[in-house]
């Protein structure tokens, strides 16, 4: 980086005190706060924790029908599923956030760093901005269709946040279908997308929309396959029966005890990738293509829909990723009994369970961010693929190995029910392996910093 | 009234017709692109020229000849420096001046460091068509220590004007050779880690390698020129066949395209052709800044330009090949017409037959490996 830039970049460490509390506050706050409120409620979206606690909180509901106790479970589950959603829209900001300032630094630019320390509140900036656009609908539109398309992306990007575990019991519904319910909600995005394209009557919408089309169907096959493995090892689809069939130590974890689960893991982040339109697969929204394929006519807020459904999908892509292959919220040397015993046998839960939880929720929080940069590091590293190599990709390479993944899993149950500690030796063998393959990459990225002489150096960050 | 070119689509069947261009991201500019579509593959692409016509040849019938000089840098404001020399010749020839040494060694200076400038944007660009941010921005970096050094010789970023019939407008100002060598340092190594970064991306390379090629017969019948024909394997390069000004003094490598990854002439050949010249105008900086002999900057030159009734032409290898101007003079100081000849306009008439049967993306792929640019195809 040259002297130029990093004056600029040094003008962060100008900023005054009160800016910087100021986004700590928020950076911190919002979300843990949005957290904390689902951490209270998911335990009241029970019907019976629901009554305990109004019961507690001095209301007489037994004098209650049960229709007034369903409204009652209603519009909590209602208002936990709105908490949900705004705290997936602050998650979407933030990573808007963090991609931005990790890729301002991959590219030796200044990035963002106008409002708030280190620009962190550029994202609502942006947010209030697209909403005070006037919100334009091209004349020969298919208005409706128009109207509807965002709609349908935001719905299929909400609903994924009912299933999703953020910790030991903070989870909105955990469905004893789980990950088939998100597969199935996530496909409405393309729905969306696809509708985007075609009512906006522009050439360049309508290709990114059928791209679209083409890739979110074909990469729903390897990514269903790969997602089957880690069910079949925990024998559930459930999202909390598959991080708990996990143990807590990375040895534990699905993506190391099986060796094809580690391939099972490589054709889901493809896949996933793939599937959230993102680079190398960005192939929808092109920009040295098809100008911005299906956004192409979108203004103002609806926009910011896309945009919002886009960033959070990452977030989302890397928690289902971590729940299926990397343990989830399993915190070490905190196991079931742990979190039933801090539990208590009261109608509410003790102090401790509450710290547990916190923990758990924490621990989630930070693999789902190891695993969110590294789709980061990979939008600003890789080119983008064209669109046959695309489709090759899929239907000649990850289509089969998922099958012989798939296969090859199930052998690898039948060895586990034979010779138990297999699972062990694989998952001590794979994460040894991992670990030095991860020494080796940051060996060679030091290496490839000094030989164009620079030095690694994170003071400006 | 029906635009011209609208006629030569063929609207009877069911085919897309897009327009391509002239704002469209990738084309750089105002080029515009009638391509006929059959969903993702192209039947064809017709370039459609014309949008940055700024009549700069009848500016130079009009101007006298030193005030011409402005102009010609804007023919091609990516390179400035060969648009300036290519006229400083032409005119010297009709003069019949002597440039001096040190003038001839300052501009060959000048012209690698632009064409260093020029190839980072070119590749820069390519790489951001294929849909890699990153080392766009890498090599739009190390362009503005170049910028820089550009700006400290001779005042301006982008439109020099250093060039100057006779010689050159200024002289190196102390401390820049240093500054200039430590920068070339730098930038060799900066070129193993661009190669590192992108040009050998398995992903970059797949997307490049034997698309749109062009065979060397081809190029050389549609008087393709410069990094695009050296591309297809043709061994012709400007400074090296058709020496002139201080380029038979230095030792350089004309590197062409082998089909490095596929079949000689595809986009990927072209690409890299334009990375490996880079390494070989560093060596010829160098060279030039070891060997750089005292004495004037300038020849002597009347104030009035008025030379001899007669023609005359020069032939420089610009960033985008071959670049020759045409001057013919009736004996006023006006000249009587001003041609050029650039690469970008015949770059853009071999379009329509290679892109036959790409698809959407290799058609951006393909206008970005030509490295088109706007202003040098209008004029």
């Amino acid at each position: 980086m040259n002297s130029k830039t990093q004056d600029l970049c040094a003008g962060s460490g100008k900023t005054a005190r009160g800016v910087v509390l100021a986004t700590l506050a928020v950076g911190f706050g919002l979300p843990l706060v949005l957290l904390a409120a689902v951490l209270l409620l998911s335990p009241l979206s029970k019907p019976a924790m629901l009554m305990a606690a109004l019961g507690a909180a001095g209301v007489n509901v037994s004098g209650w029908s049960v229709t007034g106790q369903y409204v009652a479970w209603i519009v909590a589950i209602a208002v936990l599923a709105l908490i949900l959603l705004s705290f997936g829209a602050v998650i979407s900001g933030m990573t808007v956030w963090w991609e931005m300032r990790v890729s301002s630094r991959m590219q030796s630019r200044v990035g963002y760093n106008r409002v708030g320390a280190a620009g962190f509140f550029q994202w609502i900036a942006d947010a209030v901005k697209l909403l005070l656009k006037e919100d334009l609908v091209p004349a020969d539109a298919d208005a409706l269709l128009f109207r509807a398309a965002p709609y349908f992306v935001l719905t299929g990007f909400g609903l994924v946040f009912v299933a999703l575990p953020f910790g030991e019991s903070l989870i909105a519904a955990d469905m004893n279908v789980g990950i088939f319910y998100i597969t199935a909600v996530t496909a409405l995005i393309v729905v969306g997308i696809l509708i985007a394209g075609w009512s906006s009557n522009s050439k360049w919408a309508l290709f990114g929309g059928m791209r679209s089309a083409a890739q979110v169907i074909s990469y729903e096959i390897p990514s269903g396959l790969a997602a089957m493995v880690p069910v079949m090892m925990s024998g559930t689809l459930s999202m909390q029966g598959i991080i708990r069939s996990q143990g807590a130590w990375p040895w534990e974890w699905h993506a190391f005890t099986n060796p094809f689960a580690l391939a099972a893991f490589a054709i889901f982040f493809v896949a996933q990738l793939a599937e959230g339109n993102r680079t190398p697969f960005d192939l929808p929204e092109a920009e040295s293509e098809l100008v911005a394929g299906y956004l192409s006519e979108y203004s103002s807020f609806r926009f910011a829909l896309f945009f919002l459904v886009e960033f959070g999908n990452l977030w989302v892509m890397s928690a289902i990723a971590v729940t299926l292959f990397f343990g989830g919220w399993q915190v070490p040397f905190v196991g079931p009994e742990a979190f039933a015993a801090a539990r208590g046998v009261g109608d509410l839960p003790g102090a401790a369970w509450w710290g547990l939880q916190i923990l758990s929720m924490l621990v989630f929080v930070a693999k789902t961010l190891v695993v969110l940069n590294v789709v980061v590091w990979v939008r600003w590293t890789l080119p983008r693929i064209r669109v046959d190599q695309m489709m090759t990709l899929c239907w000649k390479y990850l289509v089969p190995i998922a099958f012989v993944v798939f296969v090859a899993t199930l052998l690898w149950q039948m060895l586990i029910a034979r010779l138990p500690v297999s699972a062990t030796v694989s998952g001590a063998v794979m994460f040894a392996a991992a670990v030095v393959t991860a020494l080796l990459f940051f060996r060679q990225t030091r290496q490839n910093i000094s030989a164009v002489g620079d030095r690694v150096d994170f003071t400006n960050w | 009234m029906d635009k011209l070119i609208l006629r030569r689509v063929d609207q009877s069947n069911e085919e897309m017709i897009l327009n391509f261009g002239p704002q469209h991201p990738s084309t750089h500019g105002v080029i515009n692109f009638l391509v006929e579509t059959d969903g993702e593959v192209l039947k064809r692409a017709i370039p459609d020229v014309g949008y940055l016509h700024r009549s700069i040849e009848k500016i130079g019938e009009i101007v006298g000849y030193p005030g011409f000089m402005p102009y010609t840098d804007r023919v091609d404001y990516v390179a400035a420096m060969f648009a300036n020399e290519g006229y400083a010749m032409a005119v010297e020839r009709l003069l019949k001046l002597e440039v001096p040494a040190r003038a001839q060694w300052l501009r060959v200076i000048a012209n690698e460091f632009c064409r260093i400038a020029s190839h980072l944007v070119g590749v820069g660009t390519m790489t951001m068509d294929i849909g890699a941010f990153t080392p766009f921005l890498h090599g739009v970096r190390e362009r503005e220590v170049i910028n820089d050094l550009i700006e400290a010789l001779c005042g301006a970023r982008m439109t020099y004007n250093y060039h100057r019939i006779g010689g050159v407008a200024f002289d190196l100002p102390e401390g820049w050779r240093d500054k200039a060598l430590a920068f070339l340092d730098h930038f060799d190594k900066f070129l193993g880690e661009f190669d590192r970064l992108i040009s050998f991306n398995e992903i970059f390379v797949k997307r490049l390698a034997n698309v749109a090629v062009i065979p060397g017969p081809m190029a050389v019948n549609y008087g393709l020129v410069g990094p695009n024909l050296r591309g297809s394997g043709v061994d012709w390069d400007v400074r090296r066949d058709m020496p002139y000004g201080a380029y038979p003094n230095f030792k350089f490598d004309v590197p062409i395209g082998k089909g490095f990854f596929g079949t000689t002439g595809d986009c990927f050949d072209r690409y890299y052709v334009r990375c490996l010249e880079m390494a070989q105008s560093s060596r010829i900086i160098r060279q030039a800044l070891e060997t750089l002999p005292e004495g004037e900057i300038s020849a002597k030159v009347p104030r009035n330009i008025k030379p001899e009734a007669g023609e005359a032409l020069a032939r420089v290898e610009s960033a985008r090949g071959e670049m020759a101007y045409y001057v013919v003079s009736d004996g006023t100081n006006k000249a009587y017409r001003v041609r050029v000849r650039t690469g970008s306009f015949s770059a853009m008439c071999i379009i329509e037959d290679v892109s036959r049967g790409l698809m959407v993306a290799d058609l951006v792929a393909l206008i970005s490996s030509l490295d088109v640019i706007a202003p040098e195809i209008d004029r």
